[in-house]
């Protein structure tokens, strides 16, 4: 952990770098001997996964920067020519088309197990709050980069968000023009959401560095939520983690290939191979999956300000978790009633997020799907408000293993080992 | 709210019709497609007998922009030679550079034009978007160059559309006048004649051009037009994930070593 550097130069010019820019040293201590409990599971191998996502996300990016041109005239056309004439450009737009929805599912999964392992709690808070900040960064990017290809979603769905800003009281409008940079979503709405979307990946590489950092000095919580107290609880990060970490992310990226090369339009919309027409409005405005329940939020309250509020507060709440939990124990592993809520929560995220999908008239099995999200909605927030809170005070945690190497190695080896 | 302005104009729109009987477009035919599944590759019979389609009948008002001559005759497609390439541009006329008077008219007033080459796109039928809305009581042909992959249900779609004409219109409703039965289009009402019957091409195979060959093989086309990418893909991919498979074989061993004493 921090402050307790191993690191021990060999060389001569090793030890002339560690006294001018200890960068060998910093490598060594987060990457190599940086004590890592050593149960942590599958699911803590998506910080990884992310990381990975992340440079994917950029080098693709650079590359179709290169053949992109950003204009309202000619965009559509450029991404389709890069498809098509551009040496391997349809395999680039394909991965980094897809890459976003792969992401966006990686995020999703990273999120929630720090959900369920009470990876917010003390003194892990900051750690959250970036990550909170990175999601709604990545929000913001793929917003801009799916205004790119200039299609009618594209377009559309640029519409629908800028014009949430005018739902502000009094300066509502305002925002949404100069937003605009023109009093519609237009050519000079398109040039500055390609210069924002070239420029955000490099903030979220930043904060990812802070999250990193962050997550370096209490070091890892663990699906136990228990605090490491001993060397017999860690293991080095190398080569124990990254071994571990390099078999999963083969096996994410079997998935994000058979995406690319076998089903690339699988997350798309056919809409947006129509290019965009300000004249003609699609029948049913989708974003992309990764915002559906937000949407679904959004739509199900009839009035316009009140429903960016609550769409709006649904990602504020996140920040607070820390302090919505007043539980004492961290992972769901010992909190049976938490666990439920959790898997409830879940279920509630995901139906909110079909209820996103379909017409904003549509019903099943005789309910109105606006009524479906509006309970969504409600559970949503009882669930960060209420019911996280209140669980926390009145539930009976299961009884705590005495320390990481116990539970790992069982009483006697871990004895042993003392 | 804003956001339901937009379902606002759609169900407007649909109004009419749907006062007497949802017109909500059909379920897409289930026809068989040599391209589909993850090694499927273009039957090139069909595409070039759905080349032949579209050359003789639908590019009378549909254009084929992102298609160039040179396609034709790349990895992939219709599995034309450059020569055959070069001999079906040879047949198109294409807006001339100015010539060395620096004229693009003639004496006329008529523009001049010169043979395409392999390098050329297939050129419009119509040179802006009102001669083709006059030319068609109104209606805009869409380009067929991406129709495939931008219509839920991508080539069955199109072969539903192509068949789906002929069709009695069950009672209660109406066909607009100037417009015509499709249930597979939303709507029911769609601008286009039927544009296939028996016979409207002769193919030089042999084969038989009923309207749901002319259809399979037209929609075999255009669903290259839209992903003329798609065979390299699919072989890149498949040696991809056999890499991937292997690495992670080798990564899983690696993985249970180093592991094997420390739980």
């Amino acid at each position: 952990m921090s402050g307790q550097s191993t690191y021990n130069p060999k060389s001569g010019f090793e030890k002339w770098i560690d006294q001018r820019l200890p960068l060998p040293r910093l490598m060594h201590d987060t990457m190599q001997t940086f004590p890592t409990p050593r149960n942590l599971n599958i699911w803590y191998t998506f910080g990884g996964i992310l990381t990975f996502c992340l440079v994917v996300q950029i080098v693709t990016g650079v590359v179709l920067a290169m053949h992109y041109v950003a204009n309202a005239g000619m965009a559509f056309d450029s991404v389709e020519r890069i498809m098509r004439d551009v040496n391997y450009g349809w395999l680039m737009r394909f991965i980094h088309s897809n890459g976003a929805s792969m992401f966006f599912l990686a995020v999703y999964i990273h999120m929630f197990r720090g959900l369920y392992y009470g990876s917010y709690k003390a003194p892990r808070e900051l750690i959250w709050i970036l990550g909170v900040l990175i999601y709604l960064l990545m929000m913001a990017t793929a917003f801009f980069g799916y205004v790119l290809p200039w299609g009618q979603m594209s377009f559309w769905g640029a519409t629908v968000i800028t014009n949430l800003f005018s739902a502000i009281p009094l300066v509502g409008t305002h925002i949404a023009t100069w937003l605009w940079g023109d009093f519609a979503v237009g050519d000079a709405t398109l040039n500055r959401f390609f210069s924002l979307h070239y420029l955000l990946p490099f903030i979220i590489a930043g904060v990812v560095g802070l999250h990193i950092w962050a997550l370096h000095v209490p070091g890892n919580n663990n699906p136990l939520g228990i605090d490491v107290k001993s060397p017999q609880d860690t293991v080095p990060f190398h080569p124990y983690y990254t071994v571990k970490d390099a078999f999963y992310l083969c096996l994410f990226v079997i998935v994000f290939a058979v995406v690319v090369f076998y089903a690339p339009n699988f997350f798309g919309n056919p809409d947006n191979y129509i290019q965009a027409n300000p004249l003609v409005t699609p029948t049913d405005i989708v974003p992309e999956w990764y915002l559906l329940p937000y949407y679904a939020m959004l739509r199900s309250i009839p009035n316009k300000l009140f429903g960016v509020i609550v769409m709006g507060g649904a990602i504020v709440t996140l920040f607070l978790i820390p302090w919505l939990d007043t539980s004492r124990v961290r992972s769901c592993r010992f909190r049976p009633l938490m666990k439920q809520f959790f898997w409830a929560f879940a279920v509630v995220c995901v139906i909110l997020g079909y209820c996103g999908a379909q017409s904003v008239d549509a019903a099943r099995f005789g309910i109105p799907l606006v009524w479906v999200a509006r309970l969504g909605t409600i559970f949503y927030y009882a669930f960060f408000w209420l019911i996280m809170p209140i669980i926390g005070l009145v539930e009976t945690p299961k009884k705590l293993p005495a320390s990481i190497a116990q539970s790992v190695l069982g009483d006697s080896a871990a004895a042993a080992a003392e | 709210m804003r956001i339901a302005l937009p379902l606002g104009i759609g169900l407007l729109l649909a109004v009419p019709a749907m006062a007497a009987i949802d017109t909500t477009r059909l379920p897409v035919k289930d026809v068989d497609f040599s391209f589909e599944g993850p090694f499927g590759t273009y039957d090139r019979g069909a595409l070039q007998r759905g080349f032949q389609v579209y050359k003789e009948v639908c590019s009378a008002c549909h254009s084929l922009d992102h298609i160039a001559f040179r396609n034709l005759a790349d990895d992939g497609g219709p599995g034309f030679t450059e020569a055959q390439a070069k001999a079906i541009a040879a047949g198109y006329k294409v807006p001339a550079d100015p010539n060395d008077q620096g004229e693009i008219f003639d004496d006329k007033g008529v523009r001049l034009t010169r043979a395409a080459t392999l390098a050329d796109y297939f050129p419009p039928p119509f040179p802006n978007e009102q001669a083709a809305r006059a030319n068609n009581s109104g209606a805009l042909p869409p380009d067929l160059s991406m129709v495939v992959k931008a219509r839920e249900g991508g080539p069955h779609y199109v072969y539903s559309i192509l068949t789906g004409f002929h069709g009695t219109p069950p009672a209660g409703f109406t066909v607009t006048p100037n417009k015509y039965y499709n249930p597979y289009f939303e709507g029911w009402n769609i601008s286009m004649p039927p544009p296939l019957s028996d016979d409207s091409v002769t193919f030089s195979d042999g084969t038989k051009a009923t309207i749901a060959q002319e259809a399979h093989d037209v929609a075999t086309f255009l669903a290259w037009a839209s992903d003329p990418k798609m065979e390299e893909r699919k072989r890149m991919g498949f040696s991809v994930i056999i890499f991937l498979l292997v690495l992670s074989g080798i990564l899983f061993a690696a993985y249970r070593k180093v592991w094997k004493d420390a739980h």
